[in-house]
C-alpha cells in the first residue's frame, strides 16, 4: 500500500499534512504518535470514511481515494476500530458471518426460502468463520451476544470480524487499548499468527511502545499530522525527533 | 438466554436448524393443530378477532423488519397499508385481476413505493428519518382523498370509499365468511412468519441488523448501506402491502380514514410492546394490541351489567353510579388500554418476547437459577 502526500483539513485544522507511507506486503507496519497526531484520520482516509484534500492512496493498482467504503473488503482491505464498533446485539458468530458478506452469493429469494443454495452458502461460509474462531480461540463464546462479553473479548472478536473478511491487509486501530498485560500478549500473539500463517499485511496503530517495538517490522511516527520519522524499531528508538516528540517520556521509565 | 444442555450437533446443517429438539418440533405441531382446529370450536366473532390478529401480524412483522431489525424509524405504516389495500382493490375493480393475484401484486407495488419513500434514508437517520416518512403518510393520505384513479382528476372523489366486489374462495364469499377468510389469511401469515425468520438467518438479515447496530462498521465490512436500506424498506413494505390487501379483501369497502397516522402509531406500539427486532415479538404485539381493547371492553361490560343488577335491586345510589359508569366506560377503556401498555413496558422494556423468554428461562433453570 502506498500513501503519497495525503493532506486532510477540517476547516482550519490540518489533521494530516503531506503524509507519505510505503507499506510493503506481509510487513507488520506500526503507526505511532501522541494523541491527536492523525493516526486514526489516516486510517479513515484509507477506508474512504474521510476524503483527503490532496494526495494519493494506492493499494496494488487501485486508487482508494474516492472509492466507496463498501468496496474495501473486495480488495482485501479490512480494519478494526479504536472504540469497539461491533454489532452489539448479534452473537459473536453472526458478527463474524457478517464479515463474509462480500463473499456470499446473494439472492433475496433464496434467503427468504432458506432452501438448497441459500442454505449451502451459509454452511460454506460458516466453515471459513470456524477457522477464524479457532485461530483466535473464541470457541466458547461463539453463541454469546457481543454486548454481554468483556472488553478484552470484544476487542478480540473485533479482530476476528476484520479477519473473517479474509483480507490481504489488516488495519488495526489500537487493538490493545485498555487491556491488561496478559491480554496484550495474547493479541500480540494473534497478530503475529495472522501475519505469519495467513500472510496478511498488518498496519498497526498502538500506544504500547513495548508491544510495537517487539512485533513490528517497520514504524512510522506521526505528530501533529506530519510524519516526523520512520524506520525499523531500533532506528526509531534512536531517532532524536521522535524521542523529543513522543518517546522521551516513555524512555525515562 | 438459557441454553439447553445435552444437545450436540455433528454438522453445521443441524446446528443451523431453527428447532433442533424433538420437544420444540412437537410444540410446533401442537400449534398448527390448534391453528387449524380453531374454526371447529370458535364462533364467528372469535374468528373475526383471529383474522384481525393475523392481518395485524403480517403488518407488524413488516414494520419490525424496518424499524426493529434495520433501525429505520418509520411513521408511514398507515400509508403503506393504504397503498397495499388500494392496489389490491383497484386491480380487482378495474383490471379484473383475480383477488389472490391482486394480493401478491399489491405487495410488489407497495414494495416499490416503500422503496421510493426510503430514499431519504440515504441521508437521514433516527428521528429525522421518522419525520421524512411522516411525509409519505401525508402524501399518500392526500392522494387517496383527492385523486380519482380513473380519469386522473384531482378533487373528484373527496374521501369517497372504494368498493371492491367480494372475493370468491371455493364458493365462499371472503367478506362475510370469517371461516373461509381465516384460512386465506392464515396461509399468508404462516408464509410471512417463515419468510421473515429465514431472512434473519441469512446474509441479508444480518446486514439489516448490522446497519442498525453500527452502520459505519457494516459499511467497512462491505455492506452497501444505501442498497440495503432501500431493500429493507422494500421488503418491509411488501409485507405491509400484503396486509393492506388482505384488509381490503376482508372489508370490501376501503377509505382513507382507515389508514391515518393513528394506524402507524398503533403498529409502532405493537412492535415496541411485542419486542423490537424479533419476529415472535411482532406476533405477540399484534395479539396484544388487537385483543386488549376487546378484553377491556368485555370486562367493562361485565362490571356494567353487575352494577345494573345491583341498581335494579332498588338502590338509588347504585342506579346513579351505574348510569355514570355507562357514560364513562369508553374513556375508562382507553385509559385502561394505555395503562396496560405502560405496565407491560415497565415490567419488561424489551417487550413481551423477552417476558416470555424470562419465564421459559426461569423454568429451565429451576430450582438452581444461578
Amino acid at each position: 500500500m502506498k500513501v503519497e502526500g495525503v493532506t486532510l483539513r477540517f476547516g482550519g485544522v490540518l489533521a494530516l499534512q503531506d503524509v507519505s507511507l510505503h507499506i510493503a506486503p506481509q510487513q507488520i507496519y506500526a503507526i505511532i504518535g501522541p494523541n491527536g497526531a492523525g493516526k486514526t484520520s489516516l486510517l479513515n482516509c484509507i477506508c474512504g470514511l474521510y476524503r483527503p484534500q490532496s494526495g494519493r492512496i494506492q493499494y496494488g493498482d487501485v486508487d482508494l481515494v474516492g472509492l466507496p467504503t463498501h468496496h474495501l473488503p473486495r480488495l482485501g482491505i479490512a480494519r478494526s476500530f479504536q472504540n469497539i464498533e461491533l454489532f452489539r446485539h448479534m452473537s459473536v458468530l453472526d458478527n463474524l458471518m457478517l464479515a463474509r458478506h462480500v463473499h456470499m452469493k446473494k439472492n433475496i429469494f433464496s434467503a427468504l426460502l432458506y432452501w438448497g443454495r441459500g442454505q449451502r452458502e451459509e454452511i460454506r461460509q460458516r466453515e471459513f468463520v470456524e477457522h477464524v474462531i479457532d485461530l483466535l480461540e473464541i470457541q466458547g463464546i461463539r453463541r454469546q451476544t457481543v454486548a454481554a462479553l468483556s472488553y478484552g473479548l470484544q476487542k478480540r472478536v473485533e479482530l476476528g470480524r476484520a479477519l473473517a473478511t479474509n483480507p490481504s491487509i489488516l488495519l488495526l486501530d489500537e487493538p490493545m487499548a485498555g487491556m491488561n498485560v496478559e491480554e496484550k500478549e495474547d493479541i500480540a500473539r494473534y497478530i503475529l499468527d495472522i501475519n505469519e500463517e495467513w500472510g496478511v499485511t498488518i498496519v498497526l496503530i498502538e500506544h504500547d511502545m513495548g508491544a510495537v517495538m517487539d512485533i513490528s517490522d517497520y514504524v512510522a511516527v506521526l505528530d501533529f499530522g506530519r510524519k516526523i520519522g520512520e524506520g525499523k524499531p531500533e532506528e526509531i528508538r534512536e531517532n532524536q525527533a521522535v524521542i523529543h516528540a513522543y518517546l522521551g517520556q516513555a524512555d525515562e521509565r | 438466554m438459557a441454553q439447553q444442555s445435552g444437545i450436540f450437533h455433528e454438522d453445521y446443517r443441524s446446528d443451523l436448524q431453527l428447532r433442533p429438539t424433538t420437544m420444540q418440533r412437537l410444540r410446533l405441531v401442537l400449534l398448527f393443530v390448534f391453528l387449524f382446529g380453531m374454526p371447529v370450536f370458535a364462533g364467528s366473532l372469535e374468528m373475526r378477532y383471529a383474522n384481525n390478529i393475523l392481518i395485524a401480524l403480517i403488518g407488524s412483522i413488516g414494520l419490525n423488519i424496518l424499524v426493529g431489525f434495520t433501525g429505520q424509524i418509520s411513521l408511514g405504516q398507515g400509508a403503506f397499508l393504504a397503498v397495499g389495500a388500494y392496489s389490491s382493490g383497484l386491480l380487482v375493480v378495474y383490471l379484473n385481476v383475480p383477488w389472490y393475484l391482486s394480493i401478491l401484486l399489491a405487495g410488489a407495488i407497495t414494495a416499490l413505493i416503500g422503496g421510493f419513500f426510503g430514499l431519504p434514508s440515504l441521508r437521514l437517520k433516527g428521528l429525522y428519518l421518522a419525520v421524512a416518512t411522516l411525509a409519505a403518510q401525508q402524501i399518500v393520505q392526500w392522494v387517496l382523498r383527492n385523486w380519482d384513479p380513473i380519469d386522473g382528476d384531482i378533487n373528484q372523489r373527496v374521501g369517497e370509499a372504494l368498493n371492491i366486489p367480494a372475493a370468491n374462495f371455493f364458493g365462499h364469499r371472503l367478506n362475510d365468511n370469517e371461516y373461509a377468510f381465516y384460512f386465506v389469511v392464515l396461509f399468508f401469515a404462516v408464509l410471512a412468519v417463515l419468510a421473515a425468520t429465514n431472512l434473519f438467518r441469512t446474509h441479508i438479515g444480518r446486514a439489516f441488523i448490522a446497519i442498525r447496530d453500527q452502520d459505519i462498521a457494516a459499511e467497512v465490512m462491505g455492506v452497501h448501506l444505501f442498497r440495503y436500506k432501500l431493500l429493507a424498506f422494500a421488503t418491509s413494505s411488501f409485507f405491509v402491502g400484503v396486509a393492506g390487501a388482505l384488509l381490503a379483501q376482508h372489508s370490501t369497502s376501503i377509505s382513507w380514514e382507515s389508514f391515518t397516522i393513528n394506524v402507524s402509531i398503533q403498529y409502532l406500539a405493537m412492535i415496541i410492546i411485542g419486542g423490537l427486532g424479533s419476529v415472535s415479538g411482532s406476533i405477540y404485539g399484534a395479539i396484544f394490541i388487537t385483543l386488549l381493547p376487546q378484553i377491556i371492553r368485555g370486562l367493562g361490560n361485565g362490571i356494567e351489567d353487575a352494577l345494573q343488577l345491583v341498581a335494579s335491586a332498588e338502590s338509588q345510589l347504585a342506579a346513579h353510579f351505574a348510569e355514570r359508569f355507562q357514560d364513562l366506560l369508553p374513556r375508562i377503556e382507553q385509559g385502561a388500554f394505555g395503562l396496560a401498555i405502560i405496565l407491560t413496558l415497565i415490567l419488561e422494556p424489551e417487550g413481551l418476547r423477552k417476558l416470555w423468554q424470562n419465564i421459559k428461562d426461569y423454568f429451565r433453570l429451576w430450582p438452581f437459577s444461578y
